[in-house]
């Protein structure tokens, strides 16, 4: 349909919208998180609880977990992280395709929380780049949505370039 | 409270023993390192202790010898347990091991040897199991730093 059509329709109907075009991909993009999850501790509980009915991440599109690297774009990193487990990590990042965002989903993520001894990454943030942190031993469904929410607003007024330096 | 197995092994073994005593409902033995195939075999064979549940040591920094190796055994018979330590200095924390007899101890000595840095002899197969190939030092020994980072991927910038 054409811009000139406007006679052929009813009258107050949209024929088109103008916007940017940053602003539309960004609207895109915000409500159509697929978040992987990367999960490997008691966070996990939490978790569940957030993707489930009672709080229901998927009111922000971001409900629909793709176990698969390829076909996420939100990597959400519930739990401890150990040395040992790293590797694993940083190639499930690499594998994801852009754009992509991180979450570190509770404490031990974040920075390590209670566990400072030689097994635990003291922070995920030491090997991959982390877009939000979510504090809490476990957080709060509360604080995960708002975490959410925040990322959205991020994501709606971030630029979208078509082409960037990685592709 | 002292079941009738415990007694039977007190008798037979507290002349080689160092201390015997029971405490909620187990029986500690401490013993020589050069007795240890000898007390376990028997507790095996002549007792009926058939599980061998757990190989762990106990860290003493400030002690000659150094460290406890601590057996825990448990009989599906009577259903009690055994706990039997050994001393082993750190100059040679070396200690025999218990494959002869218990196929568990294959990798509760393995747990122990890159948590402790002890030796079992007879163990061929002692590569770390929880900590991956490249640690360095025994993590669970009470001199190893705690804030000590051996990471695997390089941290960025």
């Amino acid at each position: 349909m054409t811009a000139g059509s406007r006679t052929a329709m009813p009258s107050g109907a949209f024929e088109y919208l103008t916007t940017k075009k940053d602003e539309f991909v960004g609207w895109a993009r915000k409500f159509s998180l697929f978040p992987y999850p990367f999960v490997t501790a008691c966070c996990a509980m939490e978790f569940m609880s957030v993707s489930s009915t009672l709080y229901d991440t998927d009111r922000f599109g971001a409900a629909l977990p793709r176990f698969s690297p390829r076909q996420a774009d939100l990597l959400m990193v519930v739990g401890t992280i150990t040395h040992k487990q790293a590797p694993v990590l940083r190639r499930v990042y690499e594998q994801m395709c852009e754009p992509k965002w991180v979450i570190a989903f509770g404490v031990c993520a974040t920075s390590g929380g209670f566990y400072q001894n030689y097994a635990a990454l003291q922070g995920i943030d030491r090997i991959i780049p982390v877009d939000l942190y979510i504090p809490g031993c476990p957080p709060r469904p509360e604080m995960v949505i708002d975490g959410i929410m925040k990322l959205q607003d991020r994501i709606a007024s971030d630029r979208h370039p078509i082409i960037t330096d990685r592709f | 409270m002292t079941a009738p197995v415990h007694e039977r092994i007190v008798e037979r073994w507290s002349a080689a023993a160092l201390e015997t005593a029971v405490a909620h409902g187990t029986l500690g033995l401490v013993i020589r390192p050069d007795l240890l195939v000898d007390v376990v075999g028997s507790l095996k064979v002549e007792f009926g202790f058939d599980l061998l549940l757990d190989v762990t040591a106990v860290d003493w920094p400030q002690r000659e010898p150094r460290f406890d190796v601590v057996y825990h055994l448990y009989t599906t018979r009577e259903f009690v347990r055994v706990r039997v330590k050994t001393r082993v200095a750190a100059s040679a924390p070396v200690v025999d091991s218990l494959l002869g007899l218990y196929n568990s101890a294959r990798i509760a000595e393995r747990e122990c040897h890159e948590m402790y840095g002890i030796e079992f002899r007879g163990n061929a197969d002692l590569r770390p199991i929880l900590l991956y190939e490249g640690f360095i030092g025994h993590p669970l020994r009470k001199d190893y730093p705690k804030q000590r980072e051996q990471p695997l991927v390089p941290y960025r910038k």
